[in-house]
């Protein structure tokens, strides 16, 4: 049986969407198909669903929050539920949809390799929607999967379901997503969800589990450039190990090999890779998302925000950095202000030199004019830092290419940032 | 080309786990490992190994005893200790009761679970440490699938579920004010399933009580307590023995057994693989209300 478990793969993928759209009942039914619930969690709410007064077992329920955001009516950001099938183990960043909400959208996008987009049959493509797939193409997920819900409300019609993918498409093309699948659904009823469904005939597609669980992940990640940021360094101090200097950290591009020439940033000293150690052992080749130590040839001088890259391929190493923020914080955007800066395993200090323009992420108009930036705002910003950053574009690589701003007094994440 | 390189879902959770622990030892400047004896924590002592090796693990081992530990839970934890040549500091609730610190529960239902909390910001507090690193998971309840993997703690060790900072990508937000401190959370994303998966995988040794074992156990809500003089029982709470294996390991006092065959972990991964119950349906502590584990999340528990 662990055998099996060696080609099992894990896939993040986000959920964005308001109660109204079936967001809620769409990941209980999920979660319930594919018989992820316990028989203590099915029975609590389906005790609740009767003292609510509910026909049936509301499947929503499931992912029904903290009891401080029952008595204020409120989402805190980003909730994280787990299914498994053979194949995939699934981890889900369920982020409420409302206006106020971009940033949590942000954060549960910012790990994902799809975005699940959920429009309502009845409603069509609206400003959510296009608010939502914007954010997934800004964050760089490489997967959309539009799930056009409610079907059974508009009688599961196949021009219904043609329309709004007509429609989707008319915008997305302004958009940088590579790939986007349509599914036609009932979460409430179950249609298309795990089990296909019989009232459309004229859908040859797959189910949205089916489409979860064979959408290509093995390209998400940046196997060309090889960048190394190191986290740590791991010294033993005993007899056995004495000479022991391992570079501890989590590829975040491209496939090294033991003998490899490598450049050391910022310092720029050359060496060769004279191991790539774990404690099952030296491993013959790293890859991301491997966590490794990595041994030199070498006696260099390397600490914690150091990369290791290749001679004839570099980041670029720069205190000028230009960016598109999104404001996390209710303290709005300081124009000129110093925030503390961190960037790969790298910590600095930074001004934003200037704001260059507030995008409407409805309708992506670039505001010059009104240059004021407040909680869920997205702008474009040029920073100057105090000491070089090692950058490549965010969407070149989403981890040499992703920073926090924080606050130097509350310490508190105020922005997160996307390299252009 | 690409094609080979690909980590299965224990190796990629295996890396994340690993990260989290280095960014705490690089970030924090006296870090704590909170080691309960149970699964959860035995994986994440594991994977600090794993982390850090050939190097020993940069952090102290902090155990809160209840004083109603299981032995095998005790004698495990200090050979562990030994193995890895790791300083353990134990948090005693016993010596608080008689100093009176805190106040012990009587009657039937009565636990030291509570109390460990005051234990543990007691202990954070004296040994001065700035992170603890705790075993806990998001899909185990939920007041924890909201939990973030650095989760900010007040000066009261407090859990403030609407102030926490956004989390995205791989960039951990350490910073603190004098005084705070942070939990740290390396397995978050692991489910009860990937932990025995990733345990069988590696050939972790585990506790005897994770195995069925013939034991003598009553019935109370429905759950299978095991029997110990801490433990009184009603005059209607016969004693009978069972073959049973604890799915969680907590304070005897409120951690409940389940009858079961599973002798090896394979036998286990394919109990859990079928199980009907989440594993915290044996824990009478999450049982006392519906929001009883934020509740006590917010005082400070783990």
């Amino acid at each position: 049986m662990l055998n099996t478990l060696e080609h099992t793969e894990l896939l993040r993928f986000t959920t964005a969407g308001s109660v109204d759209d079936g967001k809620s009942t769409l990941i209980g039914r999920l979660l319930y198909d594919s018989k992820s619930i316990f028989e203590d969690q099915y029975e609590a709410i389906s005790q609740t669903s009767t003292k609510r007064g509910e026909v049936g077992v509301n499947l929503a329920l499931l992912t029904d929050g903290l009891k401080a955001e029952r008595e204020q009516g409120i989402t805190i950001d980003v909730a994280y539920r787990y299914f498994a099938t053979p194949k995939r183990k699934f981890i889900i960043a369920d982020t409420p949809g409302h206006t106020q909400y971009t940033r949590n959208m942000v954060t549960g996008a910012s790990t994902a390799n799809v975005a699940l987009i959920l429009v309502d049959a009845r409603h069509g493509v609206v400003e959510q929607t296009r608010r939502h797939s914007f954010i997934a193409s800004l964050l760089q997920i490489p997967h959309l999967i539009v799930c056009i819900n409610k079907m059974d409300l508009v009688d599961f019609k196949e021009e219904t379901f043609n329309q709004i993918k007509e429609d989707f498409s008319a915008f997305s093309h302004r958009l940088d997503v590579k790939d986007v699948e349509f599914i036609p659904m009932s979460a409430l009823l179950g249609d298309n969800v795990v089990d296909k469904s019989t009232h459309m005939d004229w859908y040859g597609g797959s189910t949205l589990l089916y489409a979860l669980e064979n959408v290509h992940i093995g390209s998400d990640n940046n196997f060309i450039d090889c960048r190394f940021p190191v986290q740590t360094v791991i010294r033993p101090y005993s007899d056995e190990y004495h000479d022991y200097r391992g570079y501890a950290g989590r590829i975040a591009g491209g496939v090294w090999k033991k003998g490899d020439e490598v450049v050391v940033l910022p310092s720029g000293f050359t060496s060769k890779i004279a191991k790539i150690d774990t404690y099952d052992g030296e491993i013959e080749e790293a890859f991301p998302p491997m966590s490794v130590t990595m041994l030199l040839e070498d006696d260099i001088d390397i600490s914690r925000g150091d990369m290791i890259v290749r001679e004839n391929n570099q980041p670029e190493v720069t205190q000028d950095v230009e960016a598109m923020l999104c404001w996390f914080n209710e303290k709005p955007l300081q124009p000129r202000g110093k925030y503390a800066i961190m960037h790969t395993t790298q910590e600095a200090r930074c001004i934003i030199k200037e704001v260059r323009y507030r995008l409407d992420i409805n309708t992506l108009h670039r505001d010059e004019d009104n240059r004021e930036v407040k909680m869920n705002d997205i702008c474009r910003v040029q920073l100057r830092t105090t000491a070089p950053l090692l950058t490549d574009p965010y969407r070149k690589n989403r981890i040499t290419g992703s920073l926090i701003l924080i606050d130097e007094q509350t310490n508190e994440t105020v922005a997160a940032g996307m390299i252009i | 080309m690409t094609a080979n390189y690909r980590l299965n879902h224990l190796r990629e959770l295996e890396s994340e786990s690993i990260f989290v622990l280095r960014e705490v030892a690089a970030q924090f400047e006296n870090p704590v490992l909170l080691f309960s004896g149970g699964k959860d924590s035995i994986l994440m002592v594991h994977l600090a190994v794993k982390a850090f090796h050939p190097a020993k693990i940069p952090f102290t081992l902090l155990h809160v005893d209840t004083g109603h530990n299981f032995q095998e839970t005790i004698d495990y934890r200090d050979q562990l200790v030994e193995r890895i040549g790791a300083n353990l500091v134990v948090g005693s609730v016993q010596e608080a009761i008689d100093k009176g610190m805190v106040r012990e529960e009587t009657g039937f239902n009565a636990t030291r679970n509570y109390l460990q909390t005051a234990v543990l910001l007691d202990s954070l507090e004296k040994g001065k440490y700035d992170a603890a690193l705790g075993g806990g998971r998001r899909d185990e309840e939920k007041a924890r699938a909201k939990e973030r993997f650095f989760s900010h703690r007040d000066e009261f060790g407090q859990w403030d579920p609407k102030n926490q900072r956004p989390e995205l990508w791989n960039l951990f937000n350490g910073r603190k004010l004098y005084g705070e401190h942070f939990r740290v959370f390396p397995i978050s994303n692991w489910t009860e399933l990937d932990v025995w998966q990733y345990l069988a995988v590696e050939q972790v040794e585990l506790p005897s009580l994770y195995f069925a074992h013939e034991r003598e156990v009553f019935k109370r809500d429905g759950m299978l307590l095991a029997d110990s003089e801490v433990l009184p029982r009603r005059p209607e709470e016969q004693l009978e023995k069972k073959m049973v294996r604890c799915r969680t390991i907590g304070d005897i006092t409120c951690t409940g057994v389940w009858e079961s065959q599973a002798s090896t972990l394979e036998d286990i991964i394919a109990e859990v693989s079928i199980a009907r119950q989440t594993e915290r349906g044996g824990r009478a502590d999450d049982k006392r209300s519906e929001t009883a584990m934020e509740d006590r999340k917010k005082q400070g528990y783990f």
